[in-house]
């Protein structure tokens, strides 16, 4: 009989603590949460006012690939091959040692220059230096850094420890890890930042024949695209080489071409500051769909939100500090009231 | 009455070289080979990792899944030391030591694969650590959980050197560690599904959801259990003793109501999202969201009553099917729903494979090691030897 009361006691005893504990985490959690929630949301990040970038135009490009030349060495990259002779550099796509690269669309005969259907197309794959960057979202220790005023997307490779979910998290599959190398770094487009210094900018843009690629700030880059969005396809106008925003008149006359009205990285992710012009559907030359809100502020926006300045943890540890303390039976105590009534 | 009491831990005692532990030692020296090649000549030598698929197996089996399934050690701390089922003791230290070595391997798995392994230490430098980056409080969280855990552990060590004293002195406040221990592995676990976040489009639908931090985590506490199930079905097994199924009964109870509650959640997501028309495409994604949930519900069929949570067999195979589902949610996010655009494909190399093995032989090896020469596993008298006669 006298078990029996003291069982019923334990029991008692041991629900309460269980429904007490169940109370104390929730009632941390939901506290630490809202007084947390509104200041953590984070919201897509825009362009800096001056932010640099290209502007490449599908229409415009020849794919004579010089630019792909002086990317290589304006960043001293390496040869790569994909012939067997191995004559000259003949990079497939961007790579740890190639950071920018024409690639081409065909349809059919290919018989006309940006048609869809029997047709071909350039375009362009390099960096687009998100407003909003994945990379940099992603990178545990600073190595992708996006710089406040030019917005230039950047690596550093001493700061890297080469977990690359820089190149998982990136939706244009731009940060590429040189694989065969023990030391291997990270490679992308900086923009040619290492250049600016000796009154350069991105080599690409520098020798692009045809202003298909144009270096400048992203506001008058935008504005350019816009202009010729307007323009009715074969009618003449005036197409800017070299840099947009400063630099010697290299302009030439040229036809419109047959533009898709959209200006890719005005919005996407919430803009990237290198935009994109093609008469091809985008997603055809290998752009993306992407929504104007980016995944960056997003995966920011319930990270800071559960673990925003260790509120919700340190609540949560609290309670399951103050439970366990309770709970804990030193082993080498006589058997608890508990273990004892298991027996019967 | 004492037939239940609980047992004092002990020693299984017994050889350590046996045909498991050969096998076991020559899958590690194979490893620690191959490791030694990666180091030397970088990651393509030996893995088949490349920009599209650049997390492999090393990271998304070892690290993701290795870890989630070593979350025994959490679940059991939880049950016993938050929620004060004190019955459920026994079962803690052998699923304690399953955590350890999962972890502990995890994190050394990680460091074969980190391209720049030599500067891992900035993850924990003021500086240039990212509080932005959810990889960070992963790597962060996963490091201070492995210490804790050994911190957790360690009077098993203590009690088997007789330091009574320092003993003593370490449980006055290692109910603070056991908090820890139940916290941070809460965090990260949650974290490793809010990793495929910031991956957009490029993980499919089914997989791609602002929930997932949720999804992970009650997925890796059904996994816990699962996996002490699992556990203590092969340890009775191999060390000829009973299996636990009075404790292992109302246990599966509280992993069937997780997955109750997971399932839920997991539809509910699907169709407030309204993608759960992506389930029924006819494509192999479609297909590998179906096993990987109908292992779920395989186990609630498996145990759904007491009767069959007392047949050790039934609960084997839950274990296994829940621990099966938790995987494939992990696969198909990282690897199997993930289409990072034409042209890319990844299947490990033999190598790479080799590695993972390497790794969960290692686990098997210190499981064994530990069990047979420290207290871990309740002493057994009654069933040591089968009945024979």
């Amino acid at each position: 009989m006298a078990t029996e009361l003291a069982d019923k006691r334990t029991d008692d005893n041991s629900r309460r603590h269980f429904l007490k504990g169940c109370v104390g985490v929730a009632g941390a959690a939901v506290v630490a949460g809202t007084v947390n929630t509104p200041a953590s949301a984070r919201d897509t990040y825009e362009r800096p006012p001056e932010a640099l970038g290209l502007l490449y135009d599908g229409t415009l490009c020849i794919g004579c690939k010089a630019c792909v030349a002086a990317c290589k060495r304006a960043n001293d990259n390496p040869p790569e091959f994909s012939t067997t002779d191995q004559l000259w550099d003949t990079p497939l796509d961007t790579s740890g040692y190639t950071f920018n690269i024409i690639k081409m669309y065909r349809s059919g005969t290919m018989a006309s220059k940006d048609d869809e259907t029997n047709g071909y197309a350039f375009m362009k794959t390099s960096c687009m230096h998100c407003a909003d960057p994945s990379c940099v979202s992603a990178c545990p220790v600073t190595a992708m850094t996006k710089d406040p005023k030019t917005g230039i997307v950047a690596y550093d490779a001493e700061a890297c420890v080469g977990c690359r979910y820089c190149v998982v998290a990136c939706p244009f599959g731009i940060p590429k890890y040189q694989y065969d190398s023990p030391t291997g770094k990270i490679g992308k487009c900086e923009l040619c930042r290492h250049r600016y210094k000796d009154g350069h900018y991105s080599a690409c843009a520098e020798v692009c024949p045809t202003g298909a690629t144009l270096y400048g700030r992203t506001s008058d880059l935008l504005s350019e695209a816009k202009r010729r969005l307007a323009l009715a396809p074969g009618s003449l106008t005036t197409y800017p080489r070299g840099n947009l925003s400063g630099g010697p008149d290299q302009s030439y006359q040229g036809y419109v071409g047959k533009y898709k009205q959209h200006v890719y990285g005005e919005t996407e992710y919430g803009g990237t500051q290198v935009l994109k012009l093609s008469a091809v559907d985008f997603e055809k030359v290998g752009m993306p769909y992407l929504p104007p809100k980016s995944s960056a502020s997003t995966s920011e926006t319930i990270q800071h939100t559960l673990y925003g300045g260790l509120l919700m943890p340190f609540a949560v540890l609290g309670a399951m500090t103050y439970v366990a303390k309770r709970n804990v039976h030193h082993e080498d105590d006589a058997p608890t009231d508990e273990q004892r009534k298991e027996g019967s | 009455m004492s037939a239940r009491q609980h047992a004092a831990p002990a020693p299984v005692g017994g050889s350590l070289f046996n045909a498991t532990t050969l096998v076991c030692g020559v899958l590690m020296t194979v490893m620690a080979t191959i490791v030694v090649v990666r180091l030397l000549f970088g990651l393509s030598s030996t893995t088949n990792v490349n920009d599209g698929y650049s997390w492999g197996i090393w990271v998304v089996v070892d690290v993701f899944i290795g870890s989630a399934l070593a979350c025994g050690g959490f679940c059991m701390a939880l049950l016993v030391y938050i929620f004060n089922q004190g019955k459920y003791h026994p079962l803690v230290r052998p699923a304690l030591l399953g955590s350890l070595f999962g972890y502990t391997l995890a994190g050394a798995a990680i460091t074969f694969d980190l391209g720049r392994w030599w500067n891992f230490w900035h993850i924990f430098w003021p500086g240039y650590f990212n509080v932005n980056s959810v990889m960070f409080e992963v790597a962060a969280c996963i490091t201070l959980y492995i210490i804790v855990m050994w911190i957790e552990f360690s009077p098993v060590f203590l009690e088997k050197l007789g330091l009574r004293d320092a003993r003593k002195k370490l449980e006055k406040v290692l109910f603070f560690f056991i908090a820890l221990g139940v916290v941070l592995p809460m965090m990260h676990q949650a974290s490793l599904g809010t990793m495929l976040v910031v991956m957009g489009g490029q993980v499919n639908p089914l997989w791609q959801t602002p929930i997932q931090p949720l999804l992970y985590l009650l997925s890796a506490i059904t996994l816990g259990y699962g996996v002490i199930l699992f556990e203590s079905c092969v340890a009775a097994s191999a060390y000829r003793r009973q299996v636990e199924v009075p404790l292992l009964n109302p246990m599966a109870k509280v992993m069937l109501g997780i997955i109750g509650i997971f399932l839920v959640a997991r539809f509910a997501d699907l169709v407030v999202r309204g993608v759960i028309g992506e389930a029924f495409q006819p494509t192999y994604i479609a297909l590998t969201f179906w096993i990987e949930n109908a292992c779920l519900f395989a186990a609630f069929l498996l145990i759904r009553t007491t009767e069959a949570r007392r047949n050790p067999a039934r609960l084997f195979l839950a274990g296994i099917a829940v621990m099966l589902s938790g995987i494939l949610l992990r696969l198909n996010g990282f690897l199997i729903a993930f289409d990072t655009g034409p042209g890319w494909s990844y299947f490990p190399s033999v190598p790479e494979l080799l590695v993972t093995i390497g790794i969960f032989a290692a686990e098997v090896f210190g499981y064994i090691y530990i069990t047979r020469r420290f207290p871990v596993l309740p002493r057994e008298d009654a069933y040591a030897q089968p009945a024979r006669s």
